[in-house]
């Protein structure tokens, strides 16, 4: 199965509005349909977990799975893949919660809000995955909250500041495309956790990679100063392909082939071929070895201030 | 033959007898121009606030202490945001235009609830803001599923069956750290503390001194009177205060064995005129933030449209080209 740009991701439909309902049949009573609310609304609800937000109904977000790791997997191997990709996932979803209440377009605030959700909800799972793996049993806000800068793994690309919006969809675009490309392999992965995590990843990042292409023709293509924007972006996040592709787990030819050729095919469309020049060389893998940017560390001081200000408190 | 008078006069007969069997007036029926206005006034100024409101618990989605209360926390700004789409899609059923009414919001002309206009100032005012304010909003807009125009309605449905699940979220977040830390415990009472009486005036000046209220009731665009949806506002959260160990702001709010009802103190309405003229906490900042998103955002929106339009005339060649001519 070769991913297409033009492919549309099922999480597509959670950005989708529902369409309008038909307006009632003459005659009929308007109120039939309110009073089911009136009464939903009064109800207690025990269970609200088929309402909640993927992850958010329970403490354990592998609750119910077997989540040993089976014999012949790598544990150390495994924990540290699984805190590569979710350091990469929050991240990103932090960068993207910053544009919520400031993107250009109010759809744009809930596909960006969309795409931080499914990252977060990957994150997650990988936290939860790696605890297991290397052995301390620790839960995800202990990865989230409890780590300093020099212990997350993530991508220097993924910690950048978000600049305008062309740098933040040429961002995506690159780690969406290169994100897909490793989780479609890892669908096949040994240990059933990790594969689960991956298939229920594919179908986000086949959206997040088809929004991020979507923008990056419409701004390729736009107006003068939009296009000038997207080469700007481009020129600012080519230095960091190589570290990108530097720390692809498996299958690294395979996974820099493809995320390169989908890049490619979506610049030419965008009337940018070219403006990403990717280097030859192999890049060294600076924030999968703990060297980031100065930017990650207020990103972090951030994200963890309320939790480390309270570390006896339950939230 | 009918005159225009005549005629008139029999749309508007039309339009009464619908109100009066309580069916739902829909976009293409005929409707007095008064009542047409006043719809996408109030349409619009509800969509407003859902899209400022995002901005008071949008601060804390990057700061949440864990990664569940994000979660929940950005998806409930996300389902605000989602809300202000569907509103200003019932709006535009009326002739209105979501530009425009953009524009009317950020140049001031229209109003958003003034609630928004107070800071969040820990991450105790993000449950406090689910149970109380999300909690006014149901009271509010529970009867307005069943408004008289048919899209307004049933975008009501929606949003509330949403809104009732950000309220339980935010007595959930608030019963949570209730068994907490004292630090914790203090935290939740400072910011009900703040919260009470602000939320108490989302539901509108006194009756008294309402001056739009009696046509919206007359048209059953509104059902309840502002003094009724408060007092109810006030039953419903008294009990949930007690169960919840926190004390709420008013030292008249006591129970009445005659009503049967809560008697509760007077809100400040002054406070209220002062932050719907502009001079609340935080009015210059929500609407800066506002102006500045929508400005920043300018170029993209060129970009978008100018895309479209090439792509338009690109299509237009291709049909004119000869090979595809043939038919």
């Amino acid at each position: 199965m070769s991913p297409a740009p033009e492919t549309p991701g099922t999480s597509q439909a959670a950005v989708t509005p529902e369409p309008p309902e038909s307006p009632a049949a003459p005659g009929s009573s308007p109120a039939a349909g309110t009073d089911h609310v009136y009464l939903s609304l009064a109800e207690e609800h025990d269970d609200d977990s088929g309402r909640w937000a993927f992850g958010t109904g329970f403490t354990d977000p592998l609750h119910g799975v077997d989540t040993a790791v089976p014999p012949g997997v790598d544990g150390a191997a495994l924990a540290s893949l699984c805190l590569e990709l979710a350091d990469d996932a929050l991240v990103q979803a932090q960068r993207l919660a910053e544009w919520c209440t400031r993107a250009p377009e109010l759809e744009e605030e809930v596909a960006l809000a969309n795409i931080g959700l499914d990252l977060l909800g990957q994150a997650r799972l990988l936290y939860a995955r790696c605890g297991r793996a290397d052995g301390t049993d620790r839960g995800e806000d202990a990865y989230a909250y409890f780590r300093d800068p020099a212990d997350f793994r993530n991508v220097t690309l993924a910690e950048l500041p978000n600049g305008d919006f062309a740098f933040s969809i040429v961002r995506l675009l690159v780690l969406s495309t290169w994100r897909l490309a490793v989780l479609h392999r890892l669908t096949g992965a040994q240990d059933p956790v990790l594969a689960a995590v991956a298939a229920k990843a594919v179908p986000e990042l086949t959206y997040h990679r088809q929004y991020a292409a979507q923008w990056a023709v419409r701004l390729g293509d736009g107006t003068e100063e939009s296009h000038r924007r997207m080469r700007a972006a481009l020129a600012q996040v080519a230095p960091y392909l190589p570290e990108v592709f530097a720390s692809s787990p498996a299958d690294g030819a395979a996974v820099r082939a493809e995320t390169v050729s989908v890049l490619e095919q979506v610049l030419a469309e965008a009337e940018l071929a070219g403006a990403l020049p990717v280097p030859d060389e192999p890049g060294s893998a600076d924030g999968r070895e703990g060297r980031h940017t100065a930017h990650l560390a207020p990103l972090l001081a951030e994200l963890q201030q309320v939790a480390r200000a309270h570390p006896e408190a339950t939230w | 033959m009918t005159t225009p008078d005549a005629a008139e006069e029999e749309h508007q007969a039309r339009f009464d007898a619908t109100i009066a069997r309580d069916q739902r007036v829909e976009p293409r029926d005929w409707m007095p121009e008064a009542y047409r206005r006043t719809l996408v006034r109030q349409i619009a100024q509800h969509a407003h606030s859902e899209i400022i409101g995002m901005q008071p618990e949008g601060a804390w989605i990057t700061r949440a202490p864990s990664l569940r209360r994000k979660a929940i926390l950005f998806a409930k700004v996300q389902d605000e945001a989602g809300h202000g789409l569907y509103l200003y899609s019932a709006a535009e059923t009326l002739g209105a235009d979501r530009a425009d009414l953009t524009a009317r919001l950020i140049e001031g002309r229209q109003k958003y609830s003034s609630i928004f206009n107070y800071p969040t100032v820990t991450f105790a005012d993000v449950g406090v803001i689910g149970w109380f304010v999300d909690g006014a909003a149901i009271c509010n807009q529970v009867p307005l599923c069943r408004s008289s125009y048919g899209p307004y309605a049933r975008a009501m449905v929606r949003i509330c069956k949403e809104e009732s699940f950000h309220q339980r979220q935010g007595y959930e977040l608030l019963l949570t750290m209730m068994r907490g830390t004292d630090a914790q415990r203090a935290m939740v009472q400072d910011a009900v503390d703040r919260w009470w009486w602000p939320s108490l005036m989302m539901f509108g000046p006194p009756d008294s001194d309402s001056p739009n209220s009696a046509a919206s009731m007359a048209w059953k665009i509104k059902r309840h009177s502002n003094d009724e949806l408060r007092r109810r506002f006030v039953d419903m959260t008294v009990p949930q205060a007690e169960k919840l160990g926190v004390t709420l702001p008013d030292p008249e709010l006591r129970w009445n064995e005659e009503s049967g009802r809560y008697d509760f103190g007077t809100p400040d309405w002054s406070e209220l005129q002062r932050v719907i003229k502009g001079d609340g906490p935080c009015n210059a900042e929500r609407m800066a933030r506002r102006r500045e998103a929508h400005a920043e955002g300018a170029w993209v929106r060129e970009a978008a449209t100018a895309h479209a339009a090439k792509q338009a005339r690109r299509r237009a060649r291709r049909a004119e080209a000869p090979e595809g001519a043939g038919v």
